[in-house]
């Protein structure tokens, strides 16, 4: 009994923390070139009712959620023009970015609130899933679970053995350097927001494909910027990205814990709790001021405009 | 076809909105041949290396490279037809080691990164700066790093090396080292450009100079043949002052002393203090030389206040201790500060003169029961900008669109006429033309004459000869001995600015001038 | 092809164009979307824009909307003024709202004069309190205020919800999650009979002319200015960073306190799950809109709150998703930001088929 709950819990962790591990993965390779997009729960909920839509007119999944990808790579673009082109501030766009892209999605769903679609099925891994304990958890889950995992890894590749990944780490520095010696600045900061668009998009179809198969409107409930302070949390490093949205989803389903070991706390005070526990990450990281400052890309969030 | 020459810049024109950079520009560099490109700030060197190097684009003009026409769209198209370019403010990544800076910046002709670190130490050792290719960027001091950037263009097969005022950051041990690589490139027939206004290192090293004033070309010349002053004629025009005079002065009562000072880095990148002892007396200008990054900006913060030392208390002003004083009431105790970023500390960029001019003298009058009296502030902006000759179409006009070296005369302006007690001053002259300086030079002079206690902190060796009345410097976050400035040889203050303090009483009694060798 | 010129100097005129600009472009771009859906565009333009307030109840209606919204985003330019991001007026309102609910729901019965201070009070200290956390987060464990006041926002949301269905749920409110409808005692009086428009109008007046002294007049709002202009040089100068941090936060959530107060004890006169609809979020964009000055984002906040009454009546005369405010507000923030490219760049036009050739240059200069 008491290993089924562990297992249920593990299971629900990996589920409830993989979109977080995508918009986060996304966020943090677009800082790296050191672009600051706040937009990410914008283009989370944009995703999230592009997928959904064509879901329900197609009824394909993995169109679903190209079009989720293609709609969050699109949105970036917005921000990516208004930010890296015109030099607005980066923050300011991130916002309008945020605010704009929660106004479009609740006015194309609002038809579709209540509609239901077949979600994503799991894929168990045959022979593995039974394992105690950990099979459930690791090797009967769905095939986002398995992409973010694989692009997990590739981005870690990517940053320690790839030339192009050291330039990413390099433009995020200093692009002036970058263009005096001639690598593409703006091409590369382009090619990180849009690949934080991308997973954006994806991360927000999951939730409306997979993890609650429903569009409501405001359905991120925050994972966007959530996810922002995994990226601070993780201190620009994938591995621990990966660390930080587990235990934030593992924070976001103390609801069910709860229930499960028949503890009674209010249910509005649990709903707090992963919000309240991004505040104490926060804390705990930011007050050693010299150390989150050796791993920031130095150039995060300001502008940059050749010439200069 | 003219193969006579490595390059030919003909004829090149660059307009910026508000000024003709480069204005009819024609320049020549034969093979094998050191070339120096003379000019004072502002002259438009910097914009003719950008345009040669592919970083801006030429409105007019054609360039020839061993006799054909280049096509350069970006630094990449250079690289290929073997220039090298090493800026005056370098081009590296701190965060990342020797070697991948360099991998980066070669790309695809880095060939694989596993060979990379030893063609890197192969190069460095042959050319006598060795290097370490897996250390991080951040670790080195100015002159290693400098190293990289002449490394990184030696590792291809390059036929021009073009230096962007390369010895500014140098110590002078370390600028003969240079001159000597440099020397055996030119035997090997690497024809260098030099850029400079330093004229001793042109005339030791140069075969041939082209002098560019305001834009344009105002004279060629063979170094080895011209005087100093010769060339500074060809450099300012015939109509601006050069003063070589200066009058020293002694210091009544100490005002700053400075007891044992030590500090810890605050933050990535920053040098410790370590037991910093020194006085400024009233009436004396005390200058501290060294190579950028030895400290001089945590001496100027810990001095300022930005940086607050709450448990010590090293630093008095006359008899209090002000190590735990806030900017603020150290203000108040009579320090005036000028920092090395005018726009960005001394100055805010976006704000107009008047503003700027009450961002530091608000307890001149200028503010009545916490409102704002804006006719003092823009009477008082107004009595700065005639008084210092700031040029400037009125006090309305923002702080970033004053030249270097008018701002610089405002700020400093802004800070004497609070009648401070002691004056901080970081590179005060730098980047400002030669009339700018000489105007500058005068003010701090005539604020030293009126008692104040005034340091300067330069790497610009010229200027602290020229007005200091003793001096010193400081290396990895140490301060070498204060002297009278007429009893310390260059090649003392050069040990000095390496940290090599030991012999300095063997040459006390020995009295030299500076003045031939510096001029 | 378009290329942008860096300025000599930062143009003034476009810094009062480009909102103008933003605003034009943002109806045009209505009037092209509401065509593509079928709609008559021009309709749907009156609609949103101008029906609203066609009546005098209607102006009325737009100057109670736009109240809370005034009072945020007010405190919002303090801050963004100063370069503090925060985004946490919502979270202020909402916390202010309760903490005033709080006081209210004691003087239901009552007519005790004490009970509209006391309840406005509680709201302001409520809304201080809430970004008084940010800044000391900020000043004190250097947390990032963005991040931190979102939070803050989201657990403010939960705070409420937790309030109406908990500690200041009516007894005898047959349990929907709503306070008791507060006493004639508290509720701000009206200024003018039939309509909703209350006593808020004066705060909002008041913050107004306050602000606009504070920002223009006194040296404290000239260093928020440079604060927030170049940190550097305010530190050189010896400006108090973090007391003027803190100041401008706490001035902004007490006004955002005082917003979600005017609220519970004005037009809804209860605490229930939804007193604001974003007020806080808008407030930033009117702040921007109005750069950051009380005059403009007068003007700004108008507009504003008309779009959210022109949302309202769209859902119900053209079955329009009142999300419509939302995509308005948005685009609007993304045209303002795009249009400020101009203050610092002009445009150049120049044919991309054609090989850029530079003029001659003729400057006559001695040789």
């Amino acid at each position: 009994m008491e290993l089924d709950v562990i297992t249920n819990i593990l299971y629900a962790t990996i589920r409830t923390g993989t979109p977080l591990l995508l918009v986060a993965l996304g966020e943090m390779v677009c800082e790296k070139s050191g672009t600051l997009n706040l937009g990410q729960e914008g283009m989370m909920l944009l995703g999230a009712v592009a997928g959904f839509i064509t879901m329900y007119q197609c009824d394909n999944l993995f169109i679903g959620f190209t079009v989720a990808a293609l709609v969050g790579v699109m949105a970036s673009l917005i921000f990516a023009f208004v930010a890296l082109n015109l030099n607005a501030s980066q923050v300011a766009a991130g916002l309008a970015l945020t605010i704009f892209g929660t106004g479009l999605s609740a006015f194309l769903g609002a038809d579709y609130e209540g509609k239901t679609i077949n979600a994503l099925p799991t894929l168990a891994i045959a022979g593995f899933e039974h394992i105690p304990v950990l099979g459930k958890a690791l090797f009967s889950q769905d095939a986002i679970v398995y992409l973010s995992w694989g692009l997990v890894l590739g981005a870690y590749l990517f940053f320690k053995y790839h030339r192009a990944g050291l330039a990413v780490r390099a433009i995020g520095e200093n692009p002036s350097v970058g263009n005096n010696l001639g690598l593409p600045v703006m091409r590369t900061r382009y090619l990180a927001v849009m690949f934080g668009g991308a997973l954006a998009g994806i991360a927000g179809a999951y939730l409306s494909l997979a993890y609650t198969p429903l569009w409501t409107q405001n359905m991120t409930a925050g994972r966007g910027w959530i996810a922002l302070a995994l990226v601070v949390f993780a201190s620009w490093r994938i591995e621990r990205v990966m660390l930080g949205a587990y235990l934030f989803g593992f924070a976001s389903i103390m609801h069910l814990v709860a229930q499960a070991f028949g503890w009674a706390v209010e249910s509005n005070l649990l709903a707090m709790l992963p919000y309240g526990a991004t505040l104490i990450v926060l804390i705990m990281l930011s007050k050693n001021k010299q150390k989150l400052k050796m791993y920031e890309p130095m150039w995060l969030g300001k502008p940059w405009h050749k010439g200069h | 076809m003219n193969n006579k020459y490595r390059l030919t810049m003909q004829e090149m024109t660059k307009q910026y909105p508000g000024c003709i950079a480069n204005n009819d520009v024609t320049l020549k560099i034969k093979h094998g041949e050191v070339h120096a490109l003379l000019g004072e700030n502002g002259a438009g060197k910097s914009t003719l290396m950008k345009m040669l190097y592919g970083v801006v684009k030429p409105d007019q003009g054609d360039m020839f490279f061993n006799g054909r026409i280049m096509n350069i769209k970006e630094p990449a198209d250079a690289r290929d037809l073997g220039i090298g370019m090493v800026f005056q403010h370098f081009s590296l990544f701190e965060t990342l080691t020797v070697a991948q800076n360099i991998e980066l910046a070669l790309g695809d002709l880095a060939g694989h990164s596993s060979t990379l670190a030893g063609r890197i130490t192969k190069t460095s050792t042959r050319y006598g700066m060795p290097l370490d290719p897996h250390r991080l960027v951040s670790t080195l001091s100015t002159g290693e790093r400098q190293r990289v950037e002449i490394v990184r263009c030696l590792l291809l097969d390059i036929q021009l090396l073009i230096l962007d005022e390369p010895t500014s950051v140098l110590t002078p041990q370390e600028v003969d080292a240079l001159f000597k690589t440099l020397k055996s490139l030119k035997k090997e027939g690497c024809s260098v450009l030099f850029i400079s206004h330093k004229l001793h290192e042109v005339i030791e090293l140069c075969d041939s100079a082209t002098i560019l004033r305001g834009g344009k070309v105002s004279g060629h010349c063979i170094p080895k043949n011209e005087t100093s002053e010769s060339i500074a004629r060809l450099m300012v025009g015939d109509n601006t002052p050069i003063s070589n005079q200066t009058r020293r002065a002694l210091g009544t009562a100490d005002f700053l002393t400075v007891n044992n000072l030590t500090t810890a880095a605050q933050a990535l990148f920053e040098t410790p203090l370590k037991n910093i002892n020194f006085a400024v007396q009233q009436g004396e200008i005390v200058g501290i030389a060294g190579v950028a990054g030895n400290g001089q900006e945590e001496l100027l913060k810990v001095l300022s206040g930005e940086q607050i030392q709450a448990s010590s208390s090293a630093i008095k002003f006359k008899n209090t201790v002000v190590d735990a004083l806030c900017p603020l009431k150290r203000r108040r105790l009579g320090l005036a500060c000028v920092p090395e970023d005018r726009l960005g500390r001394g100055a805010v960029p976006t704000m107009d003169l008047a503003q700027n001019a009450l961002l530091t003298s608000f307890d001149s009058g200028l503010v009545k029961n916490g409102f704002l009296v804006k006719q003092k502030i823009t009477e008082l902006a107004n009595k700065i900008i005639t008084k210092y000759k700031v040029k400037t179409p009125s006090f309305r006009t923002h702080a970033a669109s004053l030249s270097g070296g008018n701002l610089q005369k405002f700020i400093i302006g802004r800070e004497v006429e609070q009648s401070p007690k002691l004056l901080v001053m970081s590179h005060p002259t730098w980047g400002v033309d030669i009339g700018a300086q000489v105007a500058i030079h005068e003010a701090i002079l005539k604020l030293r004459d009126e008692g104040c206690a005034v340091l300067v902190i330069s790497e610009d060796l010229d200027e602290l000869y020229k007005i200091c009345d003793r001096i010193g410097a400081i290396c990895d976050g140490k301060l070498s001995p204060i002297l009278n400035t007429d009893t310390v040889p260059l090649v003392q203050l050069g040990q000095w600015m390496a940290g090599d303090f030991s012999d300095v009483f063997n040459n006390q009694p020995k009295v030299h001038t500076p003045q031939g060798a510096l001029a | 092809m378009i290329k942008l010129e860096p300025r000599v100097e930062r143009s003034p005129a476009w810094s009062y164009l480009s909102p103008v600009l933003a605003i034009l472009l943002t109806l045009i771009t209505g009037y092209v979307v509401f065509a593509l859906l079928g709609h008559d565009p021009l309709n749907a333009l009156y609609t949103l824009l101008i029906a609203p307030v066609a009546d005098w109840y209607g102006v009325t209606e737009l100057l109670v909307m736009t109240i809370p919204i005034l009072l945020c985003a007010y405190g919002l330019a303090l801050c963004y003024r100063a370069s503090v991001w925060n985004i946490g007026a919502e979270g202020q309102l909402l916390i202010g709202g309760v903490c005033a609910s709080a006081v209210a729901v004691n003087f239901v019965g009552s007519t005790s004069a004490f009970a509209m201070p006391l309840t406005l009070f509680a709201g302001i200290a409520g809304g201080m309190l809430w970004a008084g956390l940010a800044a000391f987060m900020k000043l004190r464990l250097n947390t990032n205020e963005i991040l931190v006041t979102i939070m803050l926002n989201y657990i403010a949301v939960n705070v409420l919800l937790w309030a109406v269905h908990g500690p200041l749920k009516d007894p005898h409110g047959y349990n929907f999650p709503e306070s008791a409808l507060f006493g004639d005692s508290t509720l701000l009086p009206i200024l003018f009979d039939g309509t909703r428009l209350h006593l808020g109008l004066a705060f909002a007046l008041l913050a107004l002319c306050a602000t606009w002294v504070f920002i223009s007049k006194t040296f404290i709002g000239f260093q928020i200015q440079v604060l927030g202009l170049d940190a550097s040089a305010a530190k050189m100068a010896g400006y108090k960073r973090a007391l003027l941090i803190a100041g401008v936060l706490v001035i902004s959530g007490g006004l955002a306190g005082l917003a979600g107060a005017g609220e519970v004890a004005g037009p809804i006169g209860q605490l229930v799950p939804q007193i604001s609809p974003g007020y806080g979020y808008a407030a930033i964009i009117v702040a921007f809109l109005g750069r950051l000055h009380p005059v403009g984002i007068t003007f700004a906040g108008l507009l504003m709150g008309l779009i959210y009454m022109g949302g309202e009546l769209a859902q119900i005369n053209m079955g329009l998703p009142n999300a419509i405010t939302g995509i308005f507000q948005g685009l609007m923030l993304f045209y303002l930001l795009s249009c400020d490219v101009l203050i610092t760049y002009r445009l150049r036009f120049s044919l991309p088929f054609k090989q850029q050739k530079a003029q001659p240059i003729h400057i006559a200069q001695e040789s």
